[in-house]
């Protein structure tokens, strides 16, 4: 059942708008420009920072469809019945969801990078920086979602919940500190298996 | 044996006590209505026999079950055998059984809902689970549906299997009933 529930959310991610968030991640990387004017050795510079704060406000825009379509139409309920522990259910959505959104992402990094004047270097930097960081991003996505669902306002809720434990990903992954960003990444993907469990449980009373 | 036995089980929800010191047993070719005016607690029970909610007091037995409510739990995208083939994988039988094999290549968004709610009385038909909760199962169907419904139901329970429905309409057939209190 779990690999059906991770194959069934990556085919609605990729058919249901997998490319918003990315093409939402070039428009703030292109607007950086924009805002701060042509000084290329400026905008590489702070190219890795406004790269990770695009990639944190794209990761914003799928949160709502992650959890609350499954949970109103009683989906989690029948995977419930069919056996299928809460744990099971956060893994395979937090898999199907970083398969529909990082390789997007790290793709469109290169465009971003080049509109931010990085050099191959930081680009190397940067997308390896993602590798590390976007299971952490995708999995709290899908804790604030689940944490959310079924809310009024649950979108500018996610943001307000989602932004503030994002911090660490976002200093260690613009300082290209790796080995921190994965072990953030690491510990905010198991925990959000457990948020995302409980939180799945508790919308069933 | 037992398909699904409350014992002394009090339920609450919302701060009301829906209903206390409740038994009952539903053992193979049993059928039970549950039935009482709205906001007594019928789809609760059903829920709470499901165990997708728990108790406040007591004790809950249940063999493997398959639930039909008012959630379709189908992809609305799909057409209607793929959407049913996530839930059980050989699913013919119990879509012409439910009366909707000419639909079966139709999209799940643009069923009626009556033809929607005959989607899931058929992913219960296609399961192997012995006990059938079925939450008010002839809410939106025809006549032709009840028919088809009291039918599955009637070779249901010949095989051994049973069947706890909540409906505030009278099920087709002989069947016990539980009356809840307002």
């Amino acid at each position: 059942m779990i690999t059906a529930v991770i194959g069934r959310d990556i085919r609605r991610g990729l058919g249901g708008g997998a490319w918003l968030p990315i093409a939402f991640f070039l428009l703030v990387a292109a607007l950086v420009p924009f805002a701060i004017g042509p000084d290329a050795r400026l905008l590489s510079r702070i190219g890795p920072g406004a790269l990770w704060i695009a990639a944190l406000t794209a990761a914003l825009l799928p949160v709502e469809r992650l959890i609350e379509p499954d949970r109103a139409s009683g989906t989690l309920d029948q995977l419930f019945l069919h056996g299928m522990a809460d744990e099971s259910i956060a893994f395979a959505k937090i898999l199907a969801h970083w398969i529909t959104f990082a390789p997007l992402l790290l793709i469109a990094a290169i465009p971003g990078a080049v509109l931010l004047s990085m050099d191959g270097q930081s680009l190397v930097k940067i997308e390896l920086a993602l590798l590390a960081g976007t299971p952490g991003l995708a999995s709290l996505a899908l804790a604030i979602g689940a944490l959310t669902a079924g809310l009024p306002r649950a979108g500018s809720l996610a943001g307000l919940l989602l932004l503030p434990f994002a911090v660490p990903l976002l200093v260690f992954g613009a300082a290209g500190a790796l080995p921190l960003e994965a072990a953030v990444s690491l510990f905010l993907t198991a925990g959000a298996v457990f948020v995302a469990a409980a939180a799945i449980r508790a919308s069933r009373t | 044996m037992s398909l699904l036995r409350f014992e002394d089980v009090a339920l609450r929800r919302g701060g009301r006590l829906l209903f206390e010191n409740l038994d009952l047993a539903l053992r193979p070719g049993d059928a039970l209505q549950v039935s009482g005016p709205n906001g007594s607690g019928k789809s609760s029970l059903v829920r709470l026999a499901a165990g997708l909610l728990g108790a406040e007091r007591g004790h809950v037995d249940r063999s493997d079950l398959a639930l039909a409510d008012d959630n379709l739990a189908l992809d609305r995208e799909l057409p209607l055998r793929r959407a049913l083939q996530f839930w059980e994988a050989d699913v013919d039988q119990a879509i012409d059984s439910a009366g909707i094999g000419h639909l079966a290549n139709v999209p799940i968004r643009l069923l009626s809902s009556g033809q929607a709610k005959r989607a899931a009385l058929a992913r219960v038909f296609a399961s192997p689970a012995q006990l059938w909760l079925l939450d008010e199962p002839l809410n939106g169907l025809d006549a032709d549906g009840e028919t088809r419904l009291s039918s599955m139901m009637e070779q249901h329970r010949k095989r051994g299997g049973a069947v706890l429905a909540a409906s505030h309409q009278p099920m087709p057939g002989n069947w016990r009933v539980l009356e809840l209190k307002a």
